[in-house]
């Protein structure tokens, strides 16, 4: 195993071979209570993609539905279409509070996080231990819900059907509820690590941008997720005890229950996209071989998104009856996010220019969203405009514009991620052309699932329905064919990904020129992470790297001593 | 460093709890300090919901809120208040005796918060015993007794000696000492906006009127219950904290190299007893 100049060992480490966080032991129940960040990482990562699997073949299922105008699997009336409102919430509520919130927080995050900092673990190992087993708990409380009687609400339990429906709505409601604590816990051990833990010479102005992001994901998952912790816990007590909070019939105030909610879920929206932006921001850097624009710009723009994030939760109301004044300060505080994050966008496209950017497939997702966080960026600039949103409400314009946000943005970057670190996480190099093959097929498929879905909400097509319009039909068989191809790029993923962990080239200490800590540490890294302190630089020095070719992977270089620099 | 303080071992208490980590013992003290803030702080936003919720329904009804209250017992609110305080008294005695390395105080000063805590926990019940009994309850559950109670309305205004086991009574601090029994009679804040309330406007304790019920006052008191409820099973966890800490303390875990957890549990307690001194005002105070 090789060591590098940056992590000096002692004669007696390289004379023994240290064992990677992987084989360092190998008994199931040291996974299960490992205290390892690595190890929980990657069990967030392997739950949550076993979620994002349900939830996609949930998806497939509604696209399938959508085929024809009357629907083909459910049809009839009555009970076939509220089979179709049970798929469409389940699809909801596993992609959100099972995949997207946890997904790149706590599975590329717990991974990640003390790697690129420099730091041994998280600040407190139990805690991180802790959280994935109420995520695991809370999912597995969502399951027996949808055993014995799956809800029906939409994933936003709106009042008054989720105090009227007769699914098991508080068996779901609590495991969000601990969904919910999972995802705080984690929040709170990144800000105190990243305040805490970082080693000498890494200052708050050299930390990596992934963890800029990370931290201002962190002060969302601590700040909004109580909010809705107590909303749902008003939710239970509302349908155990009959409390009569958002009850009409008892004096309550359903709309309560939609500022409630949406004061979480709009800013939960951040927890999805900024490190999923993070992650961005650091393959384009090393792909482009060139410094980032812009450090601190995308550095304070993460801040600034999560910081405006939380007072824009209104423009889920325009059509509530909310006042019209609320209406405009909503709207205009909508248009402000727009801001910060065309700053990052520009400052990756600077990042890009005269770099020798070399197109592999973490960079091929990092462009996929660009462009396709773009298109949902815009389409929510318009769903923020009042005028505009009245007649856009409840389409499926709306469907589009957050799929857009969501999958184009979050889970795109995230899959962009899981390219990147997948050396370090693994050990094993996967098959490039398959790789890019299987992103080009997925960035077309989901422009073929959703574009149209844009053009039919534009025409008025409403969402949420189980039939529509005959006129509609051709875009909707568009979509479909989409959604088919999504699955078919898919699971080629699934396979080269598989095929890579057990027969994959061993992977390289830095396959990608990346100047990040996590890329002078073995592939994986060991369990204590670095041999020796890490010395911290100021991050994105490509000057500092280069490829050796005769053992495949890039090197630091001996750094230049002064005086030779200054002659 | 006073001298019922052994320094000796200190060192070595401070290594064996210095998880792998971490550089240093303080480095591992602040950590999880600054985490214990971040929790507190997602506690405060856990019960914020239902301040909110609180405000808002006492902006949109305030008459319920000036009418449902009243039947809380101020006294027993009272008394937990002080009850509360003096635990956060002995819970900060806990955390300097744990610093100081006194164990015999640390035992009694955490021995005395839970006491604290059990005694506010009872006092509690009581009061909810004595809302279900007079079916002050939530939602569909409310079913006031006050009629059988006391047949004339008027009756209410009247001055009332306290006899907490006839039935329901409106007890405040004010009945209590023998003083007429205020009760605010201003209209329904649909006749009017409110703070424009009408010129004869009855002068404090003098009022003879009966107050009408309102509409909807289940309102308040799942509100009330809810607020309460939340916060006593805060105190419950802080009881089941303290126990453990009780039992770490008789195993000589804790001296003035390490305290953490005795500090943390402190923070703990404190924003337990500073919710119920906001709670206090606005449930059982404010009319």
């Amino acid at each position: 195993m090789t060591t590098t100049a940056v992590a000096p060992v002692s004669a007696e480490a390289s004379a023994a071979p240290v064992k990677n966080y992987l084989k360092q032991t190998t008994t199931i129940r040291s996974w299960l209570l490992t205290l390892d960040h690595k190890r929980i990482g990657v069990m967030y990562l392997i739950i949550s993609l076993l979620a994002f699997f349900i939830g996609g073949m949930l998806a497939e299922v509604i696209r399938t539905q959508l085929l024809t105008p009357s629907g083909l699997i459910f049809h009839g009336g009555g009970a076939a279409y509220r089979q179709y409102n049970q798929v469409f919430t389940l699809h909801g509520i596993i992609m959100v509070f099972m995949v997207l919130v946890p997904m790149t927080p706590a599975a590329i995050g717990n991974f990640t996080l003390p790697l690129l900092l420099g730091a041994k673990d998280v600040a407190f190992p139990r805690l991180n231990l802790f959280s994935f087993y109420l995520y695991v708990s809370g999912a597995v409380l969502a399951i027996l819900s949808t055993v014995l009687g799956a809800v029906d609400t939409g994933w936003t339990f709106y009042a008054p059907y989720s105090i009227d429906s007769n699914s098991y709505v508080v068996l779901m409601v609590a495991g969000i509820f601990l969904l919910g604590f999972s995802s705080i816990f984690t929040g709170l051990n990144f800000i105190v690590t990243i305040h805490k833990l970082r080693p000498r010479g890494m200052t708050w102005f050299r930390m990596p941008l992934f963890l800029w992001a990370t931290y201002a994901t962190s002060i969302i998952q601590v700040a909004a997720t109580p909010v809705i912790g107590v909303t749902l816990l008003l939710l239970i007590v509302e349908r155990v005890m009959g409390i009569g909070i958002f009850n009409s019939a008892l004096g309550g105030d359903p709309v309560l229950f939609q500022h409630f909610f949406w004061f979480y879920s709009h800013p939960a929206v951040y927890i999805m996209i900024l490190p999923a932006m993070g992650i961005v921001s650091e393959i384009i850097t090393t792909f482009s071989h060139k410094t980032i624009f812009g450090y601190r710009f995308i550095a304070m723009s993460s801040l600034a998104i999560a910081l405006i994030g939380f007072v824009v939760w209104g423009h889920h109301l325009f059509v509530n009856g909310q006042s019209a004044e609320l209406d405009a300060i909503f709207s205009f505080l909508t248009f402000l996010v727009a801001i910060p994050s065309a700053v990052k966008v520009f400052n990756w496209l600077a990042t890009m220019y005269k770099g020798a950017i070399d197109l592999k497939t973490p960079m091929l997702y990092a462009l996929s969203f660009i462009v396709l966080f773009t298109i949902g960026g815009f389409t929510g600039v318009v769903l923020g405009a009042l005028s505009t949103d009245v007649v856009l409400h409840d389409t499926y314009f709306v469907v589009a514009h957050f799929h857009y946000v969501m999958f184009g943005g979050a889970i795109i970057a995230f899959l962009g991620g899981l390219h990147y670190w997948w050396p370090k996480m693994t050990g094993r190099m996967y098959s490039e052309p398959w790789g890019k093959f299987a992103c080009g097929l997925l960035f077309i498929a989901f422009n073929l699932t959703f574009f149209p879905q844009l053009v039919v909400g534009a025409h008025g097509m409403p969402r949420r329905y189980a039939t529509y319009l005959p006129e509609y039909q051709s875009y909707m068989v568009v979509s479909t064919i989409g959604a088919y191809l999504q699955l078919i790029a898919f699971l080629t993923m699934a396979g080269y990904l598989l095929h890579s962990l057990f027969r994959g080239a061993k992977a390289p200490e830095n396959p990608w020129g990346g100047t990040t800590l996590e890329w002078t540490t073995s592939s994986p890294p060991p369990t204590e992470n670095f041999l020796g302190t890490p010395e911290v630089d100021v991050p994105y020095d490509y000057s500092l790297v280069e490829y050796d070719p005769a053992i495949g992977s890039y090197i630091r270089k001996e750094p230049v001593p002064f005086a030779e620099q200054a002659h | 460093m006073s001298e019922a303080v052994s320094v000796f071992g200190q060192e070595e208490i401070a290594r064996k709890h210095l998880a792998h980590h971490f550089d240093t013992p303080q480095q591992q003290f602040d950590s999880g300090k600054l985490g214990m803030w971040l929790f507190l702080a997602t506690e405060f936003l856990l019960f914020s919901g239902l301040f909110c919720a609180y405000s808002v329904y006492r902006a949109l009804n305030p008459e319920i809120f000036r009418y449902a209250s009243q039947y809380l017992d101020a006294q027993s609110g009272l008394i937990n208040t002080l009850v509360l305080l003096t635990s956060g008294f002995t819970m900060a005695l806990a955390v300097r005796s744990a610093q100081t390395g006194r164990k015999a105080v640390l035992i009694v000063s955490l021995l005395l918060t839970m006491a604290g805590g059990f005694t506010f926990l009872a006092i509690h019940a009581y009061e909810y015993a004595e809302k279900y009994r007079e079916g002050l309850l939530w939602g569909t559950l409310y079913n006031p007794k006050l009629q059988e109670a006391q047949p004339d309305q008027a009756a209410i205004a009247k001055p009332v000696k306290v006899n907490l086991n006839a039935g329901w009574k409106p007890l405040n601090l004010m009945a209590q000492s023998g003083y007429a029994v205020s009760h605010s009679n201003i209209a329904p804040a649909a006749i009017g906006p409110a703070g424009v309330a009408p010129a004869q406007r009855p002068q404090f304790g003098t009022s003879t009127a009966p107050m009408p019920q309102p509409a909807n006052v289940q309102l308040f008191f799942g509100i009330y219950f809810l607020m309460t409820g939340l916060h006593s099973i805060h105190v419950i966890v802080g009881i089941i904290l303290m126990t453990w800490l009780l039992i770490r303390t008789i195993k000589n875990d804790f001296g003035p190299a390490y305290y953490a957890p005795v500090d943390f549990v402190g923070l703990y307690w404190g924003v337990v007893d500073m919710v119920w001194m906001f709670l206090f005002p606005l449930l059982y105070l404010i009319r």
